[in-house]
């Protein structure tokens, strides 16, 4: 068996199992359309996630695992692209805010300036820490008031400072803007550590940047969460109105309803595979081409590539930012797809980990292998919980009806999630490391 | 009086829970840093380990009350320590067999370890919700205090009350007891002789006839003893949440490498670091403030330099300025 055939076999699998799911139901296969579809959504965004993880670590062998912040700051753009500015919050304190944050951007800037460009000693050390110190209370000085006053206005509902009312499939390459300037950020610092400092720092990095979308209310409204984000799609509600829409739906033989939902979601999936094509295309493109080359040259052997003269950490930065820049585009889809941006919602390990579960199943290093370990380990995320339940109504059988251990089993299979999709990784790494579809 | 007043406030709002949680946190460090010297790998599933045998130890002592067995006025946990401990180190002894001796016989690379932890990440967060659930679980018992705020006051007649927690004090009497007892066995047992000098040079180890299996299996013993301690009394002191365990594995690894990925002496100084500036950055001091500055001088909002949910910034700004300008940390760690 060839690889291309082998590969479009796994993809077949994977489409069966879409297909399986919309129309029979038995067992994990729920037999509706509309569950079918929403797993398929999110397979897409995972797969361009994990296309963006395969960029950095089969690559270039960069061990991010701080996606979780990229992914939510993808979510932030959605929010600052498309939301309608909120009436006077600009004049409010918006300015204020901004001042505040160009303020301290600038103290960090002039402290880094002051450590370089003085020459070593007390008063260099006594120079920077003055900076930082005055820096950061006049910064609070400026910022402060500005949070409060735009926290101010109509907290129930808004208390943001909003977005720019611009159209939300805008905020997509948004998204992976404000994701590659972070990685820019973070790259000039961690790049250049060992690997797994740069994963503790990246996780770290993580943290905070949800920490922010958090707590920082003026900016995204925090645990309060945004809701009724502009979408691309109509509205299901303004679709059953739409009498050429009824007749549509009745042409099919559907009832309004179901139809709509399924228009919705057929619609995303449409966008979220053209958005996955280009970029699989391009990857490809990438890999191919003499750069993804020198790349893998890098991966193999860092010292004989920098000896052939090759920069790695200006390679290594380039590429980071880039594969961040992917995971902020998802991010940002997905944001789109619910119409909401939670930020209480995000969690490492089903945003961080369990991507590179994917990645690691799929095949690192081989683009079509990570699109393929986005859609298959997201699947059996979603099913890992039905296969639980069954699986432990078949050992609780022959328990008695009341026990208390067989109510803790039966309540307890949804939390097999985790531990099966280590399991996985941990079968994968084992007997097949190089996943489904390896590297050529 | 101001002066002994502001003195009090802050032994009792950043001092006291700033030494308690920096002993947690030097306990969980030094199994990271055991591991990464001995093994050669940041093991991210340390979190879980942690959270793993508090579980053990929380069901135990759920058992333990049930039967009525109590430890007078000290937590029944730590009776019940003894067996969390137990079936943590059957745990990851299980582990290293089944999944992690494999790639040290391959020799496989760093990252490669560092991405089989994450499976059995994985694996053990999924294995605890299952048993205990994902949610909030309590078990401290006996007496809450060993000072009260108010019995404080009455004695020193301050207006400031110190309260000290059975939980604090009995975490820094069994920090300074299993650190003193670590010390010991390192330095002069001869499997502790020889753990250091495979970590030192594992070449040269081997020469010399030691039996690297035993190495490994003692250091995995070790890791889980301190797992399970440091989870324990972190449980004892708030409370016992999965997520929590996991979410300590930043700070810890902060710890460890701010004192130098490798060595012990580090990973409690940087522990202690990295737990009293967490402490002191998120502490509103207002009321510090208040009677140490002069009057019409004190300030008039909280003056908190930042809020409490950006504690993981402030651990992980330090990892950052360490990185930047001592990579080895504080005390020379390995560089590899």
């Amino acid at each position: 068996m060839t690889e291309t055939v082998k590969t479009g076999l796994l993809f077949a699998a994977a489409a069966l199992l879409i297909v399986l799911d919309g129309t029979v139901s038995f067992g994990i296969f729920s037999g509706s359309w509309n569950s079918s579809l929403t797993i398929l959504n999110m397979g897409l965004i995972s797969a361009i996630m994990a296309l963006g993880v395969n960029l950095q670590w089969g690559f270039a062998g960069l061990f991010n695992v701080g996606i979780m912040g990229f992914t939510a700051l993808g979510g932030l753009a959605v929010v600052l692209t498309a939301m309608p500015v909120t009436e006077g919050a600009w004049s409010a304190g918006g300015f204020r805010i901004v001042g505040g944050l160009i303020f301290g951007a600038a103290t960090i800037v002039a402290a880094v300036l002051a450590y370089t460009k003085l020459s070593a000693g007390r008063a260099r050390s006594f120079t920077v820490l003055a900076i930082l110190v005055v820096g950061f209370f006049v910064y609070r000085g400026i910022f402060d008031p500005g949070v409060a006053a735009v926290e101010e206005i109509n907290p129930a509902l808004q208390g943001n400072i909003g977005g720019l009312g611009l159209p939300v499939l805008l905020a997509w390459p948004v998204g992976g803007l404000i994701a590659a300037g972070a990685a820019w950020l973070i790259g000039k610092t961690a790049l250049g550590l060992r690997s797994d400092y740069l994963a503790i720092a990246t996780l770290g990095i993580a943290e905070i940047i949800l920490a922010v979308l958090k707590n920082e209310d003026w900016l995204s409204r925090g645990v309060k969460n945004v809701v009724g984000l502009p979408r691309p799609l109509p509205y299901e509600v303004d679709l059953q109105k739409d009498a050429d829409f009824i007749a549509g739906a009745a042409s099919w033989g559907l009832d309004v309803t179901t139809a709509s939902s399924l228009y919705v979601k057929t619609g995303y999936a449409l966008m979220f595979a053209a958005v996955l094509i280009v970029l699989l295309v391009m990857a490809q493109l990438a890999l191919k081409s003499p750069w993804g080359r020198m790349m893998r040259a890098i991966r193999d052997n860092e010292v004989a590539a920098e000896a052939m003269g090759k920069n790695v950490t200006q390679r290594h930065l380039q590429i980071f930012i880039l594969g961040s820049a992917i995971c902020g585009i998802a991010g940002a889809m997905m944001t789109t797809l619910d119409s909401q941006l939670t930020p209480g919602t995000y969690n490492p390990l089903r945003f961080t980990f369990l991507i590179w579960v994917m990645v690691i199943v799929g095949g690192s290093g081989n683009n079509f292998g990570a699109v393929l370990g986005g859609l298959l380990v997201w699947f059996f995320w979603i099913k890992v919980e039905p296969m639980g339940q069954l699986l432990m109504e078949l050992v609780t059988s022959g328990m008695a009806d009341g026990s208390a251990l067989k109510a803790h089993l039966l309540g307890s299979a949804a939390h097999m999630r985790l531990f099966m999709m280590g399991l996985v990784l941990l079968l994968m790494l084992r007997f097949s490391p190089r996943g489904l579809i390896p590297e050529k | 009086m101001d002066f002994l007043n502001a003195l009090v406030a802050l032994a009792n709002f950043v001092l006291i829970p700033g030494i308690t949680y920096g002993s947690q946190l030097a306990l969980g460090a030094l199994g990271v840093t055991l591991i990464y010297g001995i093994l050669r790998f940041s093991n991210f599933a340390h979190g879980d380990t942690m959270a793993f045998g508090t579980m053990v130890t929380i069901l135990v002592t759920w058992g333990f009350q049930a039967m009525g067995i109590s430890a007078g006025p000290l937590p029944t946990a730590l009776l019940a320590l003894p067996f969390g401990i137990l079936a943590t180190m059957a745990l990851v002894l299980l582990t290293d067999k089944a999944v992690y001796g494999f790639y040290r016989h391959q020799k496989a690379k760093p990252v490669v370890l560092v991405m089989v932890s994450l499976g059995v990440m994985f694996m053990m967060n999924g294995l605890v919700r299952f048993i205990i659930g994902p949610g909030d679980q309590r078990f401290a018992d006996g007496e809450r205090f060993i000072m009260k705020a108010r019995a404080f006051k009455q004695m020193t007649g301050l207006r400031e009350g110190l309260a000290i927690k059975t939980s604090q004090g009995i975490t820094v009497i069994t920090a300074i007891i299993v650190v003193a007892a670590l010390f010991w066995f390192l330095n002069k047992t001869r499997t502790g002789k020889s753990m250091r000098a495979y970590s030192d040079n594992e070449d040269l180890a081997l020469l010399s006839g030691i039996n690297p299996d035993r190495v490994v299996m003692y250091t995995w013993l070790i890791v889980a003893a301190l797992a399970t301690i440091a989870g324990t009394l972190y449980g004892l002191d708030k409370s016992f949440k999965p997520f929590t365990y996991f979410q300590l594995l930043l700070p810890i690894f902060a710890a460890a490498i701010v004192g130098g990925l490798g060595n012990p002496l580090g990973a409690i100084a940087g522990g202690f670091v990295i737990a009293l500036s967490e402490v002191t950055v998120t502490y509103a001091w207002k009321k510090v403030l208040n009677y140490t500055m002069p009057d019409g001088l004190e300030p008039s909002g909280l003056a908190q330099l930042m809020s409490t949910d950006y504690k993981f910034a402030v651990s992980f700004t330090i990892l950052v300025i360490v990185l930047l300008f001592k990579p080895t940390g504080i005390f020379k760690g390995k560089a590899v």
